[in-house]
């Protein structure tokens, strides 16, 4: 792929969805777009980058974004989060928040649903310390086709082996043909927005924790303290941020600031 | 090293299996049915069972079911690794003990989550 036509991109990118594209990912245009050239009978990359040229089709620069922003997911990723969400915080939410009972999570890219799928597992593990609680969870992205999968809640063979304890997928999974499909009771606790981080969402009341991992890595610094800036808007003073493995908010935003002995986890500065 | 015990009647499922646990630091010993299976843990207890469940001579059902009430036999990590991908089986495997189950076919990644949730990484 040449300069010109990378800069075209990855300007369009910055621009939709915030991901900032380094040229070493170059394979990455090529290995996701290639796909959606062909959907639209052109021979490849260089045809779709001169169709852009001609006419910005809105249907086209949306696909180039959903498919580039698109991230594999796993149940449990990473395990460690998971488990300090539920031996950390829930039980200090449970506690801090006796007298409400409400308990609400955002789960700020979601992708194809395995995390708030995994949160909500959490949640119905402790359904007995629980009762008479209301929980919710938002679980949002920018794309589109990820949240229709995530809804159905059906996975391949392969996807539910990448992380979910065997236990689980008894316990909360059917069977349907060759795929496995998360029982009702587990996606009726997931509630599906589409959401553009760089776009406003104060509307969408606060929460007691978010999960926003593996998003802000796309992210310039501006961009980064931005989001997170507005995302602690939207948190109560003992709210809870989990970022993933590779972010931080150290050197990006002071709205936020790093809870001793808890990797990975934010408290609302 | 902990030692994993892989179970398949298939030579070419047993070496790839061996490749990837012993890049995870496993050391291996192989058996090719649920008999030779339970002399191998009669000799040696290992850490780790990784266990076909079709076998001639005896199924990975019934060595799981009678490893269990060996002496010492409660103690391995079993996890089984077979083609037989419906409820009903994975239900039966972890009624006999299973502590994990993989669905054929499987990869490096697959092998090392399970064996990273059931506690052997």
């Amino acid at each position: 792929m040449n300069q010109t036509d990378f800069e075209l991109l990855s300007s369009i990118l910055k621009e939709r969805s915030g991901l900032v594209l380094t040229p070493d990912k170059t394979y990455l245009l090529e290995s996701r777009l290639v796909p959606i050239a062909r959907k639209r009978g052109m021979a490849g990359l260089e045809d779709l980058v001169s169709s852009i040229r001609q006419s910005k089709d809105e249907a086209v620069l949306s696909d180039i974004t959903e498919a580039m922003t698109t991230n594999e997911s796993f149940f449990f990723r990473d395990q460690k989060p998971f488990d300090v969400f539920e031996k950390e915080v829930l039980p200090k939410l449970l506690e801090s928040r006796a007298d409400k009972k409400t308990l609400r999570i955002w789960c700020a890219a979601a992708s194809t649903g395995q995390e708030p799928y995994s949160l909500a597992i959490v949640l119905k593990e402790n359904a007995a310390k629980m009762a008479g609680w209301r929980t919710e969870i938002v679980a949002t992205d920018l794309s589109n086709e990820v949240l229709e999968k995530a809804k159905s809640g059906l996975y391949s063979q392969f996807e539910v082996q990448r992380g979910l304890p065997i236990q689980f997928l008894v316990k909360y999974f059917n069977q349907v043909n060759e795929m496995w499909q998360i029982d009702a009771s587990i996606r009726g606790m997931v509630q599906y927005k589409p959401l553009n981080l760089l776009e406003n969402f104060g509307g969408m009341g606060t929460f007691d924790v978010v999960f926003c991992r593996n998003v802000l890595i796309y992210f310039d610094q501006d961009t980064k303290a931005e989001v997170l800036g507005r995302t602690a808007k939207i948190m109560p003073s003992d709210g809870m941020l989990f970022l993933g493995g590779a972010e931080t908010v150290l050197g990006v935003t002071d709205k936020f600031k790093p809870v001793d002995g808890l990797r990975g986890v934010y408290a609302v500065a | 090293m902990k030692k994993c015990l892989v179970v398949d009647d298939s030579k070419v499922i047993r070496m790839v299996a061996r490749r990837i646990l012993e890049e995870l630091n496993f050391e291996i010993e192989e058996a090719v049915d649920g008999q030779d299976a339970l002399d191998a843990c009669n000799r040696t207890m290992p850490d780790a069972v990784l266990l076909d469940w079709n076998m001639p001579v005896k199924s990975g059902i019934e060595f799981l079911r009678d490893l269990r009430k060996t002496d010492g036999g409660g103690d391995p990590v079993v996890v089984f690794c077979t083609t037989e991908n419906d409820m009903s089986h994975i239900r039966e495997a972890i009624e006999a003990g299973a502590n994990e189950y993989i669905m054929k076919p499987f990869d490096r990644e697959i092998i090392e989550a399970k064996f990273a949730q059931v506690g052997l990484l």
